[in-house]
């Protein structure tokens, strides 16, 4: 399921550029885009190229980074308008001929330059109840979770999101609807339903509903096809879906039948 | 949207996907079969299962389309809130309305 990101690889790994070769790149800064011209590297991915800039040419650029190999998910930006970690996207895959457009993360407040305040996405990832529910009192003994349970199958589909914000960025849902809780949040909210110590199943199907909630989805699969984990967050959100729904007809059952009966 | 609207809005859908097939079927086959407005009243008078399908179709469709029209609005213009809903049931009162009208005048013509 978390197969290495698909598409990071250059398009041709033998292709490498040509001595003395230059790349232009845009980058929107808070005045607008600027354009810097560096040398083309082998094997260079677009934070080395940031990283460049910002040490030889401007050293107020902004932009976030940690841990430099796939792990983190705080280096991503918008990369020739498509949401990427930089750490892991070669120039030679994504360039278009020697041209690169750099743009902060989409549908995310921009701090300065390619940075993002990361607050509202998890804000939603909050109310979505991303967090563990461990109940009122403990369970009594440790709950037996086999492998192969489609239960822990489902958890395992989503489980490795780091929070990157790709999806969110990727999202269109998310632009038209800003209260819209975002793929990541309701893929965690799902391997929360499918966690069998988990206690707070019924207000988490109650967070994830509603106008803000995984029935507002349009399936474009954005969030699916731009993960750089290869999760399928459009999936888990129709997971939701049914879920929500299965509850939402039960409870109307309890209440207008099953009194009277 | 509530799951219950959710489940409304795909419930309907399935109805309306068989009803607009029939519905089109139908069309076609009197338009080709050269059947005049009298001949085709001449059917639908007094005909119990017309009425039915097509009661069930209007209700189906009065059902289904305000609530993917209350998500257009939503999406696309900053209206929320009780008067957008309010707006919606009276948008499916007037399919409701409508369209029996139309199918009861057809039935009894």
């Amino acid at each position: 399921m978390n197969a290495p990101v698909p598409n990071a690889a250059p398009r041709d790994p033998t292709v490498e550029p040509a001595a003395g070769a230059m790349l232009t790149v845009r980058i929107r800064r808070d005045d607008g885009f600027q354009t810097f011209t560096l040398a083309r590297r082998p094997a260079q991915t677009i934070l080395d190229v940031v990283t460049a800039i910002q040490r030889e040419q401007d050293p107020t650029l902004a932009y976030r980074f940690a841990c430099r190999v796939g792990m983190c998910g705080s280096c991503a930006m918008m990369v020739n308008g498509r949401p990427r970690w930089t750490c892991r996207t070669r120039v030679a895959a994504v360039a278009e001929g020697d041209a690169l457009t750099l743009e902060p993360l989409r549908n995310l407040p921009v701090v300065k330059d390619l940075a993002v305040d990361m607050e509202p996405f998890f804000t939603k990832w909050t109310a979505a109840h991303g967090a563990f529910e461990p109940g009122e009192t403990p369970l009594g003994d440790f709950a037996v979770v086999a492998p192969d349970s489609p239960e822990r199958r489902a958890v395992d589909a989503g489980i490795e999101c780091i929070n990157c914000g790709v999806c969110y960025a990727a999202c269109d849902v998310v632009s038209w609807n800003p209260d819209y809780l975002g793929p990541a949040a309701l893929n965690r909210a799902w391997t929360l339903i499918n966690d069998v110590r988990d206690q707070g199943r019924e207000a988490r199907l109650d967070a994830v509903s509603g106008d803000a909630g995984c029935q507002s989805c349009h399936t474009h699969m954005s969030c699916t096809e731009h993960c750089p984990k290869a999760l399928a967050p459009t999936f888990a959100i129709a997971g939701l879906k049914r879920e929500t729904a299965r509850t939402a007809l039960r409870r109307f059952g309890a209440r207008h039948f099953r009194r009277s009966a | 949207m509530s799951p219950l609207l959710y489940v409304a809005q795909r419930g309907t859908a399935v109805i309306l996907a068989v009803a607009v097939a029939v519905h089109l079927g139908t069309i076609l086959y009197a338009v080709r079969g050269g059947l005049t407005a009298g001949e085709i009243l001449g059917r639908t008078q007094g005909n119990l299962a017309f009425l039915l399908f097509y009661g069930t179709f209007v209700v189906a469709a009065a059902i289904h389309a305000p609530i993917g029209l209350r998500s257009i609005l939503r999406e696309w213009t900053p209206w929320r809130g009780r008067s957008l809903d309010g707006a919606m049931l009276g948008v499916a009162a007037l399919l409701v309305v409508l369209g029996l009208r139309a199918a009861l005048a057809v039935y009894v013509a």
